[in-house]
């Protein structure tokens, strides 16, 4: 039956990294990101950023100390050792604008292409009276009709209200080959404007005002032009700000503090033992992970309308998923030859895919597929009985089968074939009885009126599913499977696709029931659904993806919608939702950790010219107190590019227990984070030292 | 050294035993359980509520329960400032005790009412006995029963309930159920270990250079013993002394605090005073854990701070005795017995350790030794968890700070998991963090704010004493123990002027009230949140790999914020003590 199957899209996680790794760095991204960082340093732009703002603030202090050593009072510090701390702060600064202008530069590359599809396209209006007018597709407003006819352009999103048409959506969802449009079904009806209709003609009625259609979002998103912080985003920010305002008060505070000891300070040091305290590293990358985590979403062909769902995937309790088309195939294939009496498998095999030669139906393909896969050979069979013809399926007889030369052979419903043969076998309904129990569809096949045995139906679980399931429950996730089938068979699905719950025999109201009895108990939740009915569920839920072949009504209620119409994705968008969170957790860790060392450098620096028995804190046994200022502003400016690709392509994850991820991560990150800079900063020191005492 | 360690380990047994059964007792007193003593104190309350206007059954959220704080706080603020300022015109005073300069009242009456208890004056040379008794003995009770009754507060609201209960209720149940009682039995403990407890005035002994001396002068001052007379100050000290550190209150009736004999007779009363401070900071713990139905995670809380104070008891200890003072061998002296200067022979080096570990965890602020004579090594220790203020702490007030400390932490690593971090089932976002961001940084600030004043504009630096970095110690040590409402002093600094008097006054105010308000907030916007359920995608925090993320943030974040101020302080002061110059 493999070949039934169309092949399965190849999307875990580890494929999409691989994929953004092959795509983060080309030229084309990394050389007009240099020019925008340098853009980015405008104040007003800064601002938005508290603790890269505090180091610009930084830098054109040490700038005048360059320029005017003595501006502030006492001059203890050369002009040359200003300029270089001047120079650090500067750089530093713009790593971190480069960092947010690379994850910035794959959207504006994506944008461009699109909106090279957002042409202002004439549109035909079709007034009241039926007749046509010509109007600019900017001026078309939610609920007109219009026309559009072979090779238009689709001039805003809508559905279809009438008429036929393929219309070729490659430019949207990557998808080659055109797609049939026509009115009045969910999943066929909504067309996407820029996208233009290759044969025939359709009327759609406009769904979105200008600015608002699905490709103006896509592209602003992408652009990220009106990228909102996202909840957890503004928290860390506010956090980060403190960090910055109490390093302040340390770093201030010391000025009077040291004068009363007798060892005044100059400017340049504070300021650069401020800015190596002060959360620089995840303050410049913070924008970029949100804007890479987007990226990632947007490049695995979803769009979601903000970073909120994206991030709000990660925190997702439960998972609601039809049966149909997301946890099964949702056709029933043929899974299991049985026999009866005194006959074999094989017997029944040859059976079975003879009857079905001609049978087009799926569940007919799927016999001939599973009885070939059992080594069946239809050359041989066919040998010496002729072409054959078809006995085609009524309603009436219930069966269906080929009249071959000196051989009928049928196959349809166990009574059906009872009555034809005239011979009810209490073996052949046991085991019907027990394929039905599980959920099943049994077939049964006879030759010239004797029964061999039975075909087994099912519904079949798309392969790697369980997997995905499993991974989910080792996150916490909680897996719902709603099916309109009757308990039986919804049972039997469960447990072999290992969905941990399931909701049988279910209306398209009970999705909405389910969600609220999850979100009473504090859950989030998600779901997936196209269909019209499913809007009220998709607005409930906490993160809803919208299939793109579903109708407007669902998309507008869903926070994402899918490109590719696969509604699998959820268990893909849920990991990299939490990826950019241990991202955006991991680097701030770091970032913290890192103070550590940078005291133990500067701390005895500061100090040690008037106070000789600090010498004994300065443990790195750094050259010179410069030396040892400028090796840790150094540190403290490279590890920004340094973990820009780590920022852009995300912490890598591996679906388990939250306690197993935060040991890891506090190994990896808090602890790497407290000894990294006692290496870094002393091979800078290395290098720097004999450069420094020139200063 | 052995000995030292027994001697330790006895008396931290005694407080480890206490914990669950005064934990559960209070757990009972908190939540309307009956006691045993609510048919000998029921009365007492209703007649309380009955004077007060109060009905304890109304529930407040944060604000209202807040705002009922502050106000019963401001009216006994201004109470006491008002009998301190005027008890020359007051009964009780058998010495005769004079008017009280303004800044020293302000102050006074802002450390008593705030749990702090720094004392910028000597208790037996100021006050009168009506002043002890009614501006210091009084607000003892009630500002130990107002920073518990925030601390059950803040559990209920940890516990997801909106209102946190009703103030007036809480205070007085504190103190007629756990403060009153305990301190009578306390007290009646002391009197029999030869703490006095009197209202007559001061005696006068004649020495035994008496007979000889030829013309005794008019007025005898306790170090004129040659003058052939000695005046030995005395009072109602033994009921002082009980609540002082039940209470962890920690201001002595006398200048020398617990060290002075008539406060601390001998090594069991040291004892006793010593598990008495350690025994509601300890027992609330266990408390929250019962009222949360979360006793993993109270034990997960107990033994983060349990490792820090033992941490901070070793160095404490090892600066003392262990590690090599060549101040000692120069003087010709057997540094394995220790630096015995600034401390008393009666209790010895080990319990001195563990007293002065548990006045600053506590936030007691008593003393049985001179911390301004530690080593700089050992200074550290109090210094240090004053800094970090959440190593068990006071009344309530301390724990609150390891959980400000707790939702840091978790909000910088939770993330690490991939979901929004969780604390006890509710999201920290945005608001949760500011609040427990803001509540951390009022510490670091007041601290190195007022220290940066000072010297900035070098305001009354006559007072510090030794120059360099111990005197930078001293003032650093005042405001730390002012921020933490701790209240012991380093000594040496004179804190009776107008600008320390004025300064420490303001610190101990805002460090108490804007904290417990940023804290009460956040305990109702907790409340106020859906809870979410526990799944294994939930990063627990009720296990050690937690307990080690907790102390590695306490640890990190303390460490960054107070770290260059130690440095200049007691590790500079120590780096030059082992090359031989002391100041």
């Amino acid at each position: 039956m493999a070949q039934q199957v169309a092949p399965q899209r190849a999307h875990d996680a580890a494929e999409i990294q691989r994929h953004v790794r092959r795509t983060t760095f080309t030229a084309d991204i990394l050389v007009p990101a240099l020019w925008r960082s340098v853009v980015k340093l405008d104040p007003r732009w800064m601002i938005k950023n508290p603790v890269m703002f505090v180091v610009e603030i930084g830098a054109v202090l040490t700038l005048l100390l360059t320029i005017d050593p003595t501006i502030f009072g006492q001059a203890a510090a050369s002009r040359g050792y200003n300029a270089v701390v001047t120079i650090i702060l500067i750089v530093t600064v713009l790593f971190a604008n480069y960092a947010e202008a690379v994850a910035e530069g794959r959207g504006r590359a994506q944008a461009a292409t699109l909106r090279r599809v957002k042409k202002d396209t004439p549109a035909k209006r079709v007034r009241a009276n039926g007749s046509i007018e010509f109007v600019k597709s900017t001026d078309l407003r939610k609920g007109d009709i219009v026309l559009v006819e072979v090779n238009d352009l689709v001039p805003g999103d809508g559905d279809v209200v009438e008429g036929v048409a393929y219309v070729n959506e490659a430019a949207i969802t990557g998808e080659s080959a055109p797609v049939l449009k026509r009115p009045g079904t969910d999943t066929q009806s909504s067309v996407i404007g820029g996208t233009p209709v290759v044969t025939d003609f359709v009327k759609v009625r406009i769904s979105a005002n200008p600015g608002e259609s699905f490709l103006d979002r896509m592209i602003a998103l992408v652009e990220g032009a009106r990228r909102q912080k996202t909840p957890n985003e503004i928290a860390l920010t506010a956090l980060l700000a403190v960090l910055t305002l109490i390093f302040l008060v340390v770093c201030v505070t010391l000025v009077p503090f040291a004068a009363y000891l007798g060892s005044p300070l100059d400017v340049a040091t504070v300021i650069a033992l401020l800015v190596c305290l002060i959360p620089t590293t995840i303050g410049g990358l913070l924008s970029a992970i949100g804007i890479a985590g987007m990226d990632r979403v947007t490049r695995f062909n979803v769009l979601a309308m903000s970073g909120r769902a994206v991030e709000a995937a990660g925190d997702i309790d439960t998972l609601l998923l039809d049966k149909t088309g997301t946890i099964t195939y949702g056709n029933r294939l043929a899974s299991e030859f049985i026999p009866i009496g005194r006959f074999t498998e094989r017997d029944v095999a040859e059976a079975a895919l003879l009857s079905s030669l001609a049978d087009e139906t799926v569940e007919g393909r799927s016999i001939v597929a599973f009885a070939t896969q059992k080594g069946v050979k239809q050359e041989t069979l066919m040998t010496g009985h002729g072409a054959g013809t078809l006995i085609a399926f009524s309603a009436e007889t219930r069966m269906s089968g080929m009249q071959l030369d000196g051989m009928k052979v049928m196959k349809g419903a166990i009574d059906a074939i009872e009555l034809l043969v005239g011979i009810p076998s209490e073996e052949l309904r046991r085991h019907g009885a027990r394929v039905a129990g599980e959920g099943g569809t049994p077939l049964a096949v006879a030759v010239n009126n004797e029964i061999r045995g039975l075909v087994y139906l099912k519904d079949t679980v798309k392969p790697g599913i369980r997997e995905r399931f499993d991974d989910m429950r080792r996150m916490g996730i909680k897996t719902v499977m709603i099916t309109g089938d009757n308990p039986l068979t919804a049972k039997t699905i469960a447990r072999e696709a290992g969905v941990d719950d399931f909701v049988a025999q279910a209306k398209p109201e009970d999705k909405i029931r389910v969600i609220k009895a999850e979100q009473a108990e504090g859950k989030l939740v998600a779901m997936t659904g196209d269909g019209t009915n499913d809007a009220p569920a998709l607005a409930q839920a906490d993160v809803a993806v919208a299939m793109s072949s579903g109708t407007s009504a669902a998309k507008e209620a869903a926070n994402m919608v899918d490109l590719d119409s696969d509604p699998t994705k959820l268990v893909d968008i849920v990991q990299i939702g939490k990826q950019m969170l241990i991202t955006r957790g991991a680097i701030t860790t770091f970032s913290i950790a890192n103070d550590v060392a940078k005291y133990f450098a500067i701390i005895p620096a500061m100090f040690v010219g008037a106070f000789a028995e600090l010498q004994a804190l300065n443990v790195m046994q750094l050259a010179t107190p410069q030396s040892a200022i400028l090796s840790a502003l150094v540190f403290n400016a490279i590890i920004i590019p340094l973990l820009v690709p780590l920022a852009l392509r995300g912490v890598r994850y591996r679906p388990t227990s939250a306690d197993a991820l935060l040991l890891r991560n506090v190994a990896i990150y808090g602890l790497g984070g407290i000894v990294a800079p006692f290496i870094g900063i002393k091979i800078i020191d290395i290098v720097i030292a004999p450069f420094v005492g020139k200063l | 050294m052995l000995a030292d360690w027994i001697q330790i380990a006895i008396v931290l047994a005694i407080i480890l035993v206490l914990v669950r059964p005064m934990g559960s007792y209070m757990y009972a007193v908190f939540t309307g359980k009956r006691t045993f003593l609510d048919r000998l104190l029921g009365p007492v309350d209703r007649v309380i509520y009955r004077i007060g206007g109060i009905d304890p059954t109304v529930q407040q959220t944060w604000w209202p329960y807040a705002r009922a704080m502050l106000v019963t706080n401001a009216v006994m603020f201004v109470m006491l400032f008002v009998i301190l300022l005027t008890q020359q015109y007051l009964p009780l005073n058998p010495d005769g005790m004079g008017a009280i300069d303004p800044f020293l009242a302000f102050n006074t009456a802002a450390s008593f009412v705030t749990n702090t208890n720094w004392q910028a004056y000597g208790g037996e040379s100021t006050l009168s006995y009506f002043s002890q008794l009614f501006a210091i003995i009084f607000p003892m009770f009630t500002s130990a029963a107002t920073g518990l009754a925030c601390g059950i507060a803040f559990i209920r609201g940890l516990g997801g309930s909106v209102t946190l209960g009703n103030f007036y209720s809480d205070l007085v149940r504190s103190v007629t159920r756990i403060m009153l009682p305990i301190s009578f039995v306390a007290a009646i403990a002391f009197v029999a270990l030869g703490v006095p407890a009197t209202f007559e005035g001061a005696a006068t002994a004649t020495t035994l250079n008496g007979p000889l001396a030829a013309t005794p002068a008019p007025s005898a001052s306790p170090t004129d013993i040659s003058q052939g007379t000695q005046t030995i100050a005395r009072g109602d000290v033994a009921p002082l002394i009980s609540i002082k550190h039940l209470g962890t209150n920690g201001g002595g009736w006398f200048n020398v605090n617990s060290s002075h004999p008539f406060e601390n007779p001998n090594a069991v009363s040291n004892v006793l005073q010593n598990v008495l401070m350690a025994l509601i900071p300890t027992a609330l713990i266990y408390t929250l854990g019962l009222m949360l139905l979360r006793k993993r995670q109270a034990w997960t809380f107990f033994w983060v701070m349990a490792g820090f104070f033992a941490v901070f008891l070793v160095i404490a200890y090892l600066g003392e005795v262990v590690v090599n003072n060549p101040i000692l061998t120069g003087a010709g002296l057997d540094p394995s017995q220790g630096n015995m200067e600034g401390k008393e022979v009666r209790f010895g080096q080990a319990l001195t350790a563990l007293f002065v570990t548990s006045t600053t965890a506590f936030t007691t602020g008593t003393v049985d030794a001179m911390h301004d004579s530690l080593t700089p090594l050992a200074s550290i220790t109090p210094i240090s968890q004053m800094f970090l203020n959440m190593i068990f702490g006071g009344k309530g007030v301390g724990f609150i700070n390891l959980i400000i400390y707790a939702i840091i932490g978790i909000f910088l690593t939770g993330l690490m998991v991939g979901r929004t971090p969780e604390f006890l089932g509710k999201k920290i976002e945005v608001r949760e963090v500011k609040l427990a961001s803001l509540a951390f940084l009022v510490h670091p600030f007041l601290i190195l704010g007022a220290m940066a004043v000072t010297f900035a504009l070098q305001l009354d630096l006559s007072s510090i004493p030794n120059p360099s970095f111990h005197g930078f110690s001293e003032a650093m040590y005042a405001y730390a123990s002012g921020a933490a409402n701790n209240g012991s002093a380093f000594a040496g600094l004179n804190a009776n002027t107008p600008w320390w008097n004025a300064s420490l006054g303001i610190v101990i105010i805002v460090g108490r009230y804007l904290s417990i308000l940023f804290m009460l907030a956040l305990a109702g916007s907790l409340a106020a949140k859906r809870t979410t359920p526990m799944t294994v995608g939930t990063m627990r925090t009720d296990t050690p790999l937690f307990a080690g993320v907790l102390s590695g943030t306490i640890f990190i974040v303390g460490a960054l914020t107070f770290f260059a101020v130690l440095a200049l302080g007691p590790i500079a002061e120590h780096f030059a003590m082992a090359s031989g110059k002391v100041f």
